[in-house]
This record gives C-alpha cells, structure tokens and sequence, in this order.
C-alpha cells in the first residue's frame, strides 16, 4: 500500500502490456507465411529467405528455451545442447535422405560403394517411425547420460565440461565415414517431405507454422512446469540442494526428468530445422554451437521463459547481419557480449526491462 | 543369528521408491522372530528409545572424529548436546542424517531402520528432520513457498507435477507461519529476511516435515535475546511430541531448555545428565577450563 502509485500501476500493466507485445508477435509470425504465399510481384511477399532464416531462428529459440529450463531453473549448465538439437535433426535427415533416395540407397552410401543399409537405418522410409527417433535418440542418450551424472551427484562446472565433452565426442563420431552418417558433409539434397516438395512455398508455409506452433506449445509448458510445485522444486535445488534433500526430495529424479525432457524439445526443434534448412552436418555438433546457446539464454535472462526467445532472436538476428557486414568480426563480437552480459547484466536483457519498468 | 539370512545391500535406485517404514521388517535386529508380530503403522518405538547409536566410530583418513560412541534419545526427550570445539557434534548430525557413514556401529531409528543403510533422502522421509549451523532456507522463493516445500507430503517428481494444495495444507502452513512469528511475511522472499527471521523460518520448516526426530545444530546463533527466549518456549512445547537433539553453545539457552545434557569430547561421550550434574562433573570442567 505504500508504494508509489506510478510502481503500483506498472506493476498493473506489466502483464497486459507483455501479453499484448507477445500477442502481436505471435500474429506477426503467423502472417509470415501466408505473407510468402502470396504471389512474387507482390510488395508484401516475404521471400524464402526471410521465411526459411525466421523459420531457423525459431528453432533456435526452441533451444533457448529448453537449456533455460535446465539451466535457469534447475541449475544445470549445459554446454552440449547441440548435440540432442543435432541428434532430432540426423533422425529426421534420415528419413529425408530415404525419401530423396526412393528404393535406392541414399547417395552418398552409393559413394562409399555400400550394398545394403546400415541396420539403424531399418524403418528410417516411416515418417513415423523417424519421429519416433526424434523424440527417442536424443531422449535415450539425456536419460543415460542424466542417470550417471546425477546419479554420482556431478554438479557445476564438472557437469558443464562433460557435456562438452559429450558433444564433442558427437561430433567426431559423426564426422566419421563409417558411422554412416555421411561423415563430414552430412545429409543434404533433400527432394520432399511426405510426398510434398520441400523447396515449395507451401511446404516451407507448413514447416515455419509448425514451428511456430511447437515454440507455443514449448513455452505454454515451460510456463506449466514453473507455476508448478515442481517448478519451485526446480529452483530450490539449483539454491539449495542440501537442504531439498533433508526435505525429502530425492534430487536425481528431479533433475533427470528436466535434463530429458529438455534434451527432447532439442531434438524436436531440430527436426523442424532440417527441413526448412536442407542440411544437418556434424558441425551442428561443434561445441561453439553449444556455447552460443547458453550465450542466448544469459542474454535473454535465465530463469525467465520469455528471456532465451528474446536473447536467441536477437543474438542470431544480429549475427545473420554481422556475417554479412563484417564476417571476420563476428565471433569477437560474441565473446564480448557474453563478457558485458555476464559483468553488467546478469539478469540479462529481461532483468534490464523488468527493472526499467519498475522504476 | 547364525542362520538368519542377512538382508543383500539394497541397491542405489534412481527415482527411490517412496518411504515405507515397514519395508525393512524382519530384516532388523528383531529378525529373530519378534520384529513379525509388531508390523504396523508408523515407527516402531515399543522401548522408548527413538534413536539409539552403539558404538558408532567415524574416521577421517586416521583421524577419529568420532570414537566409540554411545547414545539413546527417547520418545519426546529434548537432548541438549555440547561440547568443545572439535569434539564431535556435526559429524555426529551427519551420522545421523546419512551425510556420512560410520566406519563401525550401529545406528537405529526406532527399533526397526538401520539408518547406516539408508540414503540422506530416505531418513529425512523416515522422519528425521535437520536444521543446519548456518541457516539454510531456499532463498528465491517466497516464505510461503519455502513451507510448502517442507510439508509432509507424497515427494516423488510426479506428486510434484500436480501438486494442488488441499485447504487442510494450507491451514496448516498459516498455522506454522503463526508459530513462527513471520505471517506479515509470508509472501516476501526469502533471501530478504534478516538472519534471526532465516532461523525461524527453517524451524518452521522443520515443523511442517513434521519429524519424530528434530536435530538442531546452533539454532540461536546471530538471534537476539528476546529471539533466543522465544526459541527456548518453542522448542520446550515441541519436546514431547517430538523428540529434539540440540547442539548449542550457549549454556544459558542449554540450562533454559534442557532436562538432559550429553558431553562430548574427543569423540566420544564424556558425561551425561542434568546440567548442574554435568558442570559439577571434574572431567568436564578440566576439558572446557583446561586444568
């Protein structure tokens, strides 16, 4: 009561103003392709281009989101996230390089003069069973690699490096001709998606609304869990793990059902990818890739929802400017974002609203 | 014994099943036929003694934090434990609590778990409690959420996906916040409250775990005196109910709450009884004064 009336009043509007700007972005987004179907003389066709590098930005955010979850809320710093992103994008590359192929072998096996498919491939010509292994590859590898970590209680920095590690070791396997994986140029020459060409505006339309709509479905969960008890639970290990034990919380449950269930939303984002990007190659593996992850989450604000969407459009909007303007600069300019983030800003960009709205 | 067949090691499972007292029955030392015919609800306590450590030693690379010990706390009892510095009394909490195990001996909760096999997780869900030196609350979340937390509940990750808090819970959180003094606070975060209020409210946390078993340790370090007096009412209508164990330093609070010290030194018990007993003791006045 006795606050200010101004504070009182922002606080009042707070919500609404933020609904209504997501609203419209939402709306924004939802008009793009349509927008793109319209006819090319058209003054308000959006091109390819634009709809396909949105249409990866919002994959990205997907990410964003999904390590926000793990590492806003339970601590938990990743710096492999690629990996399972990579991982949902070969699942669903697979299923692509079947149907570019038709009854033969995809082409690049033809290369490596192999006769018959590599057992893991068997059923990879489903649409459904590929996004079955979109959900399970990247969901199996989280699920045994949580169960390990947490179970030997591996916190922090450790926990950090081994994800690294674990990418990194990803995208060596990857990068390997045997691995039949087409090795270092991965899969790429994609002709359709259930029948459908996948360079026409309509299924590029179908792609980004799909992605928009998992980006929605994503953050309507994220929103769930962290309203819920086991959002506070979340938080109340990342603070205090000693005391949520003497509680009466087994710890590792917790932790792994986050780790998975983040490591899947990463896999399904990059199964939206591959399709509207019409590559995946061991690269996506690369640790910087990861890095750069958790770089948009520090800068959108972690442990906020809305934070990661906003620090992974602007880091990859920015960087799909600088990489053009000055290409040789970018990743200086990345390192020093992280550097101003991390000293002035450790709420992130999100933090830096909130408080100038409060003031 | 011989013949008895021993309980295997139960293995270190990933999502730990929830707790059942019973689980255990037949497998304790009243697996010689007895522990059959008191299988029932709740904790096992037909002797009156709740806590009971035999022999328990605990080294640190040849260091004996703790040597030989013995130690009974009833039903209801409020032990007060103090000592020198060094002597003992957090590796002791942490026998306890499962934190770390003890090298020999024996240590039951009640007269059916055999708390040396069973994790930190499962003797809080048994039914002890722990308030640490330095207080230790969650400090991003309301005090109203920090409660909530603590509440006797189903803990397993899927209870918590849809936990809703019953109209009974609630009451009960608003009649805890009441006993700790902090309801103007309730809504406020954690990490804000002064030192003092921090102690309150991880008792009230306690509270609301509602254990057999409360284990103290310094919990009216950094209060003010009216805070310490406070404590001392509150830990003294709790006594009986439950059973507590403090560790303090402070000897006014000791001599304002205890009916029963327990002296360690070097590891092991040194004296035991009422305060005036224990400081007419020669031994404990020649450990704290040094003659």
């Amino acid at each position: 009561m006795n606050q200010p009336l101004i504070v009182t009043a922002a606080q009042k509007a707070g919500p609404k103003t933020s609904l209504a700007v997501g609203g419209i972005v939402l709306l924004m987004l939802l008009a793009l392709p349509l927008l793109s179907l319209l006819p090319a003389d058209s003054s308000l066709q959006v091109s390819a281009y634009t709809l396909t590098l949105v249409g990866k930005i919002l994959c990205y955010a997907i990410v964003a989101l999904a390590l926000d979850l793990v590492w806003g809320y339970a601590g938990l710093l990743s710096l492999g996230h690629g990996l399972f992103f990579a991982l949902g994008g070969y699942a669903m590359g697979m299923y692509l390089m079947r149907e570019a192929a038709g009854d033969g072998l995809p082409a690049f096996m033809t290369f490596l003069s192999w006769s018959e498919l590599p057992w893991y491939w068997a059923g990879t010509q489903h649409f459904l069973w590929a996004l079955c292994l979109v959900v399970l590859a990247p969901g199996l590898l989280a699920l045994v690699f949580g169960f390990f970590a947490f179970r030997s209680r591996i916190k922090g920095v450790y926990f950090s490096i081994m994800t690294q590690a674990l990418t990194f070791a990803g995208m060596l396997l990857f990068f390997r001709n045997e691995t039949g994986f087409g090795g270092n140029n991965g899969f790429t020459n994609f002709r359709s998606i259930l029948g459908f060409s996948i360079t026409a505006q309509g299924t590029r339309a179908v792609l980004f609304l799909l992605t928009v709509l998992l980006l929605v479905a994503s953050l309507y969960l994220g929103w769930r869990l962290a309203r819920s008890k086991f959002g506070r639970v979340l938080t109340a290990l990342r603070d205090a793990e000693n005391r949520l034990m003497f509680c009466g919380y087994d710890p590792r449950g917790f932790k792994l059902f986050v780790w998975v269930l983040s490591a899947v939303l990463c896999g399904l984002a990059g199964a939206l990818y591959v399709p509207q990007v019409g590559i995946i190659n061991p690269s996506e593996m690369s640790p910087t890739n990861s890095i750069e992850a958790a770089v948009w989450v520090a800068l959108g604000g972690r442990g906020t929802l809305i934070g990661p969407l906003l620090g992974a459009g602007l880091v990859n909007g920015m960087k799909s400017w600088f990489t053009v303007a000055f290409p040789e600069y970018w990743l200086f300019f990345l390192g020093a974002l992280f550097i101003v983030v991390t000293l002035y800003l450790p709420k992130g960009i999100f933090g830096l609203m909130k408080k100038g709205g409060e003031q | 014994m011989r013949g008895v067949p021993l309980p295997a090691a139960r293995p270190e499972f990933m999502l730990e099943p929830a707790f059942d007292p019973n689980r255990d029955a037949g497998s304790s030392r009243d697996a010689i036929g007895l522990g059959q015919r008191v299988i029932g609800k709740g904790l096992d306590v037909r002797h009156g003694t709740l806590l009971t450590l035999e022999d328990i030693s605990v080294s640190f690379d040849g260091f004996k934090a703790l040597n030989a010990l013995n130690l009974y706390i009833g039903v209801g009892e409020l032990r007060c434990i103090i000592g020198p510095n060094g002597a003992g009394k957090t590796t002791l909490m942490d026998v306890i609590t499962g934190k770390t195990r003890p090298t020999e001996g024996k240590a039951w909760f009640g007269e059916t778990l055999n708390l040396t096999q069973m994790s930190e997780v499962q003797i809080a869900q048994a039914g002890i409690g722990r308030k640490f030196q330095k207080p230790t609350v969650f400090e991003a979340l309301s005090v109203f959420e920090n409660l909530e937390l603590a509440q006797k509940t189903d803990k397993s990750v899927w209870a918590c996906l849809c936990a809703r808090l019953s109209g009974e819970q609630k009451d009960r959180i608003d009649e805890v916040l009441e006993t700790i003094r902090l309801v103007s606070s309730t809504h406020r975060q954690a990490g804000l409250l002064s030192h003092g209020q921090k102690q309150f409210l991880e008792i009230g946390m306690l509270l609301m775990q509602d254990p057999q078993l409360l284990l103290l340790d310094e919990p009216v370090a950094g209060m003010t005196d009216a805070e310490t007096e406070f404590t001392a009412e509150l830990f003294k209508s709790l006594a009986g109910k439950h059973s507590l164990m403090v560790v303090e330093h402070d000897m006014g609070f000791v001599g304002s709450i205890a009916d029963h010290v327990t002296v360690l030194h070097q590891g092991s018990v040194l004296a035991e009884g009422s305060l005036e007993q224990v400081q007419g003791d020669d031994r404990v006045i020649e450990v704290y004064l040094g003659r």
